[in-house]
């Protein structure tokens, strides 16, 4: 449980780190708190030549108001997302999925923008950021793109990011009107990834839900939306038999993998019963 | 000295019964001790191993130049370099005088037998060059056929684990009540039973999964040796190696400092061990091997693994008549210290607490090409109790009775003990109505049946179920001469001694070997009543064979039961040996004495008499003592009982199952358990806390998984789940006491009770909130994905997926050797 031997830098600015990461040679691996990065290098599934430390870049660090939306600091801590007041009041959804995630200690060293980045399926941010329309803010030697969610995650641990480039900050769009929300997830262990797990905002008008965005976890390589049980959704009547009739086909479009936890039959039953969970949750039902 | 005290008025609190804290916990916790990792020695060098990546092949090259080439490699050795010297791990119980034994080189020579197997060591100064330099040996292996299913491994042209052996079967073990002269005959009495019913149940193998990873430093010191090892077995350790390896034993001390758990897996004479000692041998420098988190699970001996046919037979009123057991064991690729013995050690539990009037066993031990298992707490008893505790309740369903009725009607009477069951054993104390009754109270019973009906009338997608465990155990391992009848290769005795120091305060050496148990705490518990003196006055050694010089250690539930009694026997000959001191100080006959908190006084002489802590300096200045006796108040002694301990209790669990997603949750847990008498609460309880939570664990969390490869799937913590505090519920526990008769504590063991009891009570409760959804079995650990297809799919849930889960990169596709293999490209940032 030694990782091979590595070249480590610690820039202290976003430019810094970009120049770092250009500099790091072949094979460079960016660390965000390091909650995934240190146990795959540990168990030497990965051996970069250089570790590039964002630990020590403030201006990632951190959420701000910009009207209508949030920008959440890649460098920003779970445990700092759990209890920021911004992140309570306009995107509580984020700080009830984070609040999920592993245990304390890994809380406080995993970053917002680290779990994203590092896009396990399992984990439970990025169907959260896709079910928030999230924006990718990205850094790179020839300057900065913005990526939605949805374009972010292109397949299993593999995200839209070149070679060279940092996820520096995430704008979240804030959710106008009557909304609820519920992060629904399904593990064996308090402190287990999820086996699956059901991210979702619904908007509630006139005894009806006006809209409803579902993420599903785990339920493919990438995060997925329920997109079907969404359409169902919209304008459906704010009633149980609705819900359950709608989440029926939360899994359509899905690829779950099967593995010792579920095989995927099992995964796509779990999807239906907490897409009803989460979206009845949401609705206040 | 005080002459003038009257020891009425002074009269000491007993220490026995106090829940003391343990005073060992600080030291342990910090970490503010010697952890056999934490030593460092001049010079010294460290060890890492080459694993076996391969379930079963021939090597057919092995190329160590680019590893000796290395920076810091000071030198690698192959199986075939120590090939002369390693001889076979040992083994200690060979259950027949037929058992095939194939061998077990700490090295592989030729061939691998199991993923993990060591086929070179790296010794390097520093451990990272040890562990980077693994990767740079080049061996090729030339596959075979993995023996992985033990129901195919035994058929007649199956393949074979080891090539040189006539079948994968290394014994077939009997005992047979009709033959013993214990019971009537078996195949009659089933014959003549009006009911009869049959399972198959699957007893998951197991990791123990100890805190502490197992370490080992060698000492060598002309042709003397010191081994340091995270080992529960210092003394039968030392004795081994020294057979194993030629080493003479008088030549070689081990110790075992302060060691962080072990739950029979440091019961053992691991390679490792005996490759450190090689090493040290031959290149005349201190060595060290720490073995990592992924080693440990995927190397160290695991536990349980067999498969069980369990028939049983009863009229229609529900009085049993006959109990037949049929298993195969699964033994893994070699047999270690005592693999064998495992499963016929239980063969005389599954009878359990009832009187059948027959019984007949039978065991396969079965090799196949996984690690190999051995002890793991509850050793043999948590896998008859499972079975007997499982087969139970589908009689009583297939009789349509209560299962709590089914129990009672069969189960041994309080008057009727000492009871000498089917299985040979005299049962010693106990009362299993009183234990059931309390335990009913604890939990809620009545309440708990009112609203599991509730659930049922209103189709609650979330039903509620109640199990029970009525159970029973063989503790304080053990009477020797038993021991002998078994075959096993050692005695059950334990050794202590008292140090009586000038200033009055005591040592107690103790053969038996703490891994986490509080011996510290216990010992001087006892020493401090027994010879009155200040608990704060004891100081307990152990561990270190130079110091504790006879021992056998601990395991079984052994320790205070046979260790503990060791003790106090010393006790009482320190006691009777300051008496002659006593009455010559006090001029007194020795008749005349009285002791009684720590004091002889001088019966009829108010005011004349002399502490025990006085007479050791008296002693100890030696100015003025008896003729005729040496100048010494210290003793020892060595203690074999005469006939196990049997704790009993009576486990119930409520359990509520989402019947929509699978998902199991313990409500409510309670248990009364009859250990004994009781030295230190606090203690007991943590004990059955610990059990609890591992017997719990084996009903719905832990698994070993092998891919069709033969590949440990359960290679890692994400996948391999010991569940946390978080995880398990609120346990509610009581006491019965009815002393253990066989020794002078009363004491029965409880190391292992919890983890016995525990595991059926969880399973029958899960099925007995399903079994009106046509569910009569559901195979363990209980996964969600089971629970929901055993209810919707019918059958016991069926295979899991081999895959491990693919979470954070997918830990179990790390390569054995530590080799990046493709799946260590993984995109994305971490």
């Amino acid at each position: 449980m030694i990782p091979a031997a590595f070249e480590y830098v610690r820039p202290t600015t976003v430019d810094e780190a970009v120049q770092a990461v250009a500099e790091g040679g072949e094979d460079v691996k960016i660390m965000a708190g390091g909650q995934s990065l240190i146990p795959v290098m540990r168990l030497r599934l990965a051996a970069p030549e250089t570790v590039v430390d964002l630990g020590r870049v403030a201006e990632m660090r951190g959420v701000r108001d910009e009207g209508d939306a949030l920008v959440i600091g890649a460098m920003t801590t779970h445990a700092e997302v759990v209890t920021d007041p911004l992140i309570a009041q306009h995107a509580k959804l984020i700080a009830e999925a984070t609040e999920t995630v592993a245990d304390r200690q890994t809380r406080r060293r995993g970053t917002f923008g680290g779990a994203l980045a590092h896009a396990d399926p399992a984990g439970d941010l990025p169907a959260v950021a896709l079910a928030l329309d999230a924006q990718m803010v990205i850094a790179g030697p020839s300057g900065r793109r913005t990526v939605p969610a949805s374009e972010f995650f292109v397949d299993y641990l593999t995200t839209t990011l070149d070679e060279g480039e940092v996820l520096v900050e995430i704008r979240v769009p804030k959710l106008a009107g009557d909304w609820g929300v519920r992060y629904e997830k399904f593990n064996r262990v308090a402190q287990a990834w999820s086996i699956v797990a059901v991210a979702a905002a619904v908007r509630r008008e006139n005894g009806h839900i006006a809209e409803a965005r579902i993420g599903l976890t785990n339920m493919g390589p990438t995060p997925l939306r329920a997109s079907a049980t969404e359409a169902a959704l919209a304008g459906a009547a704010a009633s149980p038999d609705a819900v359950a009739q709608a989440a029926r086909s939360a899994a359509e479009g899905t690829s779950p993998s099967s593995d010792l936890n579920a095989q995927a039959d099992y995964r796509e039953h779990l999807a239906q019963v907490l897409t009803r969970r989460a979206v009845a949750t949401a609705a206040g039902l | 000295m005080t002459l003038t005290e009257d020891p009425a008025t002074t009269a000491v609190e007993k220490e026995v019964g106090k829940a003391r804290r343990r005073k060992e916990d600080a030291r342990l916790i910090t970490g503010r001790t010697t952890w056999t990792d934490n030593m460092v020695l001049p010079g010294m060098l460290h060890m890492s191993v080459v694993r076996s990546p391969v379930a079963h092949g021939k090597i057919s090259s092995i190329d160590v130049s680019a590893a000796k080439a290395a920076p810091g490699v000071v030198a690698v050795f192959t199986g075939r370099d120590i090939a002369d010297e390693q001889g076979s791990i040992p083994c200690a119980w060979p259950v027949t005088p037929d058992m095939v034994n194939p061998g077990h080189p700490s090295l592989a020579v030729d061939e691998v037998n199991h993923v993990g197997e060591g086929v070179a060591v790296i010794i390097a100064r520093s451990r990272a060059a040890a562990a980077d330099a693994i990767e740079l040996v080049d061996v090729d292996y030339e596959p075979l056929p993995p023996v992985l299913d033990m129901e195919e491994a035994v058929k007649a042209d199956a393949d074979l684990c080891h090539d040189h052996t006539q079948s994968n079967t290394s014994y077939h073990f009997v005992f047979d009540a009709g033959e013993a002269g214990t019971g009537t005959d078996t195949e009659q009495a089933f014959a003549d039973a009006e009911v009869v019913v049959s399972r198959r149940f699957v007893n998951q193998r197991l990791i123990p999964a100890f805190m502490e990873p197992r370490s080992v430093v060698v000492q060598p010191q002309g042709d003397n040796y010191t081994m340091w090892s995270a080992t529960q077995v210092p003394h039968i350790l030392r004795v081994m190696l020294a057979s194993v390896t030629g080493v003479p034993e008088h030549k070689l001390r081990v110790i075992a400092p302060d060691v962080g758990g072990g739950f029979g897996g440091k019961l053992q004479v691991n390679p490792e061990e005996v490759i450190a000692l090689l090493v040290a041998r031959r290149l005349g420098k201190p060595v060290k091997w720490t073995e990592t988190r992924s080693e440990s699970l995927m190397t160290a001996h695991h536990g349980r693994d067999q498969i069980q046919y369990v028939d049983i037979a009863s009229d229609r009123e529900g009085n049993v008549k006959a109990l037949r057991v049929r298993l195969l064991a699964d033994m893994g690729a070699y047999l270690r210290l005592i693999t064998p013995g495992v499963p016929a050690l239980g063969a005389f539990m599954f009878p359990a607490i009832y009187k059948f009037p027959a019984y007949r066993f039978e065991c396969d031990g079965v090799f196949t090409n996984k690690v190999p298992t051995d002890a793991y707490r509850g050793a043999g008893r948590p896998e008859a109790t499972f079975a007997i505790e499982r087969i139970m309740d589908e009689l009583a369903v297939e009789l349509g009775m209560d299962p709590l009725e089914l129990r009672r009607k069969n189960w041994i009477q309080a008057q009727e003990f000492p009871f000498t069951t089917v299985a040979g054993l005299e049962y010693d104390s106990g009362d299993y109505e009183t234990a059931t009754q309390q335990a009913l109270e604890l939990i809620g019973y009545d309440e708990l049946r009112e609203e599991q009906r509730r659930r049922r009338e209103s189709n609650d997608p979330v039903q509620l179920g109640i199990g029970f465990s009525t159970f029973t155990e063989m503790c304080g391992l053990a009477p020797s001469r038993v021991l002998g009848s078994l075959s096993f290769g050692a005695g059950g005795w334990e050794h202590a001694a008292i140090r009586m120091l000038p200033t009055g305060k005591v040592e107690v050496v103790t053969g038996s070997t703490p891994h986490g148990q509080g011996h510290e705490t216990a010992w001087s518990q006892l020493v401090a009543d027994a010879l009155g003196v200040p608990f704060e006055d004891v100081e307990v050694l152990h561990g270190d064979t130079a110091i504790a010089t006879k021992g056998l250690d601990t395991y079984g539930s052994r320790s205070l039961v046979v260790g503990g009694t060791a003790v106090v026997k010393a006790a009482e000959k320190v006691i009777a040996k300051a008496r002659k001191v006593a009455a010559h100080l006090l001029e007194a006959n020795e008749d005349d004495l009285e002791f009684a908190d720590g004091r002889f006084s001088v019966r009829g002489t108010p005011g004349a008499s002399l502490a025990i802590q006085e007479i050791a300096l008296a002693v100890f200045a030696a100015h003025d003592y008896p003729e005729g006796i040496e100048p010494s108040i210290d003793a020892d002694a060595t203690f074999d009982p005469v006939n196990f301990s049997f704790p009993h209790g009576t486990h119930i669990c409520a359990m509520e199952v989402d019947t929509d997603t699978g998902f199991v949750k313990i409500r409510k847990y309670a248990c009364v358990d009859d250990v004994g008498t009781i030295v230190n609460p606090l203690i007991v309880e943590g004990q059955v806390h610990g059990g609890l939570a591992q017997g719990i664990a084996q009903a719905l969390y832990e698994e070993a998984v092998y891919d069709a490869d033969g590949n440990l799937t359960t290679g890692t913590f994400v996948d391999y789940l010991v569940p946390s505090a978080a995880d398990l519920p609120h346990f509610d526990t009581g006491n019965t006491v009815h002393e253990a008769p066989g020794n002078p504590i009363g004491a029965k063991g409880v190391g292992e009770a919890g983890c016995i009891a525990s595991t059926p009570a969880v399973v029958n409760a899960a099925l007995d909130a399903v079994r009106h959804l046509g569910v009569s079995d559901i195979r363990m650990p209980l996964t969600p994905e089971r629970v929901w297809r055993a209810i919707h799919q019918g059958g016991d849930g069926g295979d899991r997926a081999a895959a491990g889960t693919n979470a954070y990169g997918g830990a179990s596709t790390e390569s054995t050797t530590g080799v990046s293999t493709p799946a260590s490209s993984l995109g994305g940032d971490r």
